[in-house]
């Protein structure tokens, strides 16, 4: 079953024009690994997924609705974007934790106030047994109590992880999940997201860990300047890439 | 007579703590209002915000207060009650609008200085504005203005004995007062002494606060 559907997506920032016409679809289960240089797009991309930038062009769809498209701005309403987003979770490249809260605070935060607001009938007692559920699942059960500035960049990126988990999101994204990180915690981090695959979870990857992108991806995309150059399985892409952008780009990591 | 004096200023420092208690009550909030005034999109608003904190850091304290009083009256609008009460009015306006303009500078400083991350993470977790605000943002902001805060407001405790100027019977102006009437020139002297105390507990008090939010970094 097809979960996402993004159609001739473009971007610009002023004149500078940072994606155009993408175009890519994902099926239940499967993870797509995005990678290219600094300034391809990539992390554009994720974020207009993530209704963080409004694309100029092109629709989205999720599970046969359509949440964007930019030429209706009936799709655009503040209000429902609040709703549609929450198909998508997202992982920053920084975390962005929220310092003043605890570990198992920064997860349940959002759920909690779901609760409250839109009485979803959901207990908090739940919302904070799953919570701790999602942190035990990451490795933190004897974490959560404490604040984000206690925490080494490995375990805050896997309080992000379970915080982003937390809403049950339909596709989590990841952009650039390690990059932040020193090479001898990046592990622990490519490890859950590993487990998140095999669990057969549909995520959306930018990164530059090659490796990574070949082991746990199903469908690989190599973006270049604003544009998707080549897409297919990780052999297609890291065994026999057909443009020479592509193979230019890999040979600097293979070096 | 150094306990008569004593007791004679002791009136005097009500008042002062009245009005510094009163301003912080209105200006507290309007400078938050009038920094989300300086940061709105909607350019007539942020103009007239801006016009505002122009000109009450641009002119005295003392010219307010002044005005504030007198002015209303030569126009020919009684707006303020007679006597004592009229005049302490006529200060806690002045004042109140005077440091919300100061405290909407430090509060605009306060909220820009929160990553932008921040409120991301909370729009992808699907919270509201005001949720992202009053939940992520504020407290991150609270602890960063904390020490801009506290000088602003040791300021407000000494400023208020500008209120003499239209003869709010305030600490200063007690003190002043023996002079008049005693030839005493010490009891003014003698005012530092009760200003350095009221200063020195809210040095405690802002101490412990910002310990308090030291758990979070």
């Amino acid at each position: 079953m097809t979960v996402l559907e993004a159609k001739h997506i473009e971007k610009h920032f002023g004149s500078v024009r940072v994606l155009e016409d993408i175009s890519f679809s994902l099926e239940e289960g499967q993870v797509l690994a995005i990678i290219g240089s600094s300034g391809s797009g990539k992390t554009t991309l994720l974020r207009c997924l993530n209704f963080l930038e409004t694309p100029d062009q092109g629709t989205i769809t999720v599970k046969d609705e359509l949440l964007f498209d930019a030429a209706d701005p009936a799709t655009q309403r503040e209000s429902e974007i609040r709703r549609k987003r929450l198909h998508f979770g997202l992982v920053f490249q920084d975390f962005n934790l929220f310092p003043q809260y605890t570990a198992l605070q920064n997860v349940t935060l959002a759920r909690e106030l779901m609760a409250k607001n839109e009485k979803t009938g959901e207990s908090l007692e739940d919302i904070r047994a799953e919570g701790k559920e999602l942190l035990a699942m990451m490795g933190l059960k004897d974490r959560m109590s404490n604040y984000p500035h206690q925490l080494s960049g490995g375990q805050k990126q896997r309080v992000a992880i379970a915080r982003a988990l937390a809403m049950k999101p339909s596709i989590l994204c990841f952009d650039e999940p390690t990059s932040a990180l020193d090479p001898e915690l990046t592990g622990e981090v490519l490890k859950v997201i590993r487990s998140l695959a095999d669990q057969d979870r549909t995520m959306i990857i930018v990164t530059h860990e090659m490796e990574f992108a070949r082991d746990v991806a199903d469908k690989v995309m190599f973006m270049d300047g604003g544009v998707v150059v080549e897409e297919g399985t990780p052999a297609e892409v890291f065994g026999n890439p057909k443009h020479p952008r592509t193979r230019q780009f890999l040979d600097k990591f293979s070096g | 007579m150094l306990w008569n004096v004593t007791t004679t200023l002791l009136g005097g420092l009500a008042t002062t703590v009245e009005i510094f208690f009163l301003t912080l009550l209105f200006a507290l909030p309007l400078g938050l209002i009038i920094a989300f005034g300086t940061m709105t999109k909607f350019t007539p608003v942020r103009w007239l915000c801006n016009a505002l904190v122009w000109v009450v850091r641009g002119t005295p304290l003392m010219l307010q207060l002044i005005g504030f009083f007198y002015i209303p009256g030569i126009l020919g609008l009684h707006i303020w009650p007679g006597g004592d009460p009229g005049r302490m009015m006529a200060t806690v306006v002045a004042f109140s609008l005077n440091y919300a303009c100061y405290f909407s500078v430090i509060y605009r400083g306060g909220i820009q200085g929160v990553p932008v991350g921040q409120r991301e993470a909370g729009e992808v977790l699907g919270m509201t504005k005001s949720q992202i605000f009053f939940k992520i943002t504020l407290m991150q902001m609270i602890k960063r203005i904390v020490p801009p805060m506290s000088n602003e407001i040791i300021t407000l405790v000494k400023d208020t004995s500008l209120a003499r100027i239209i003869a709010v019977y305030e600490l200063t102006f007690t003190g002043f007062s023996f002079m008049k009437s005693a030839g005493l020139v010490w009891p003014l002297f003698y005012t530092g002494v009760f200003y350095l105390l009221f200063v020195g507990i809210l040095t405690i008090f802002f101490n412990y606060l910002e310990r308090k939010l030291d758990y979070f970094r």
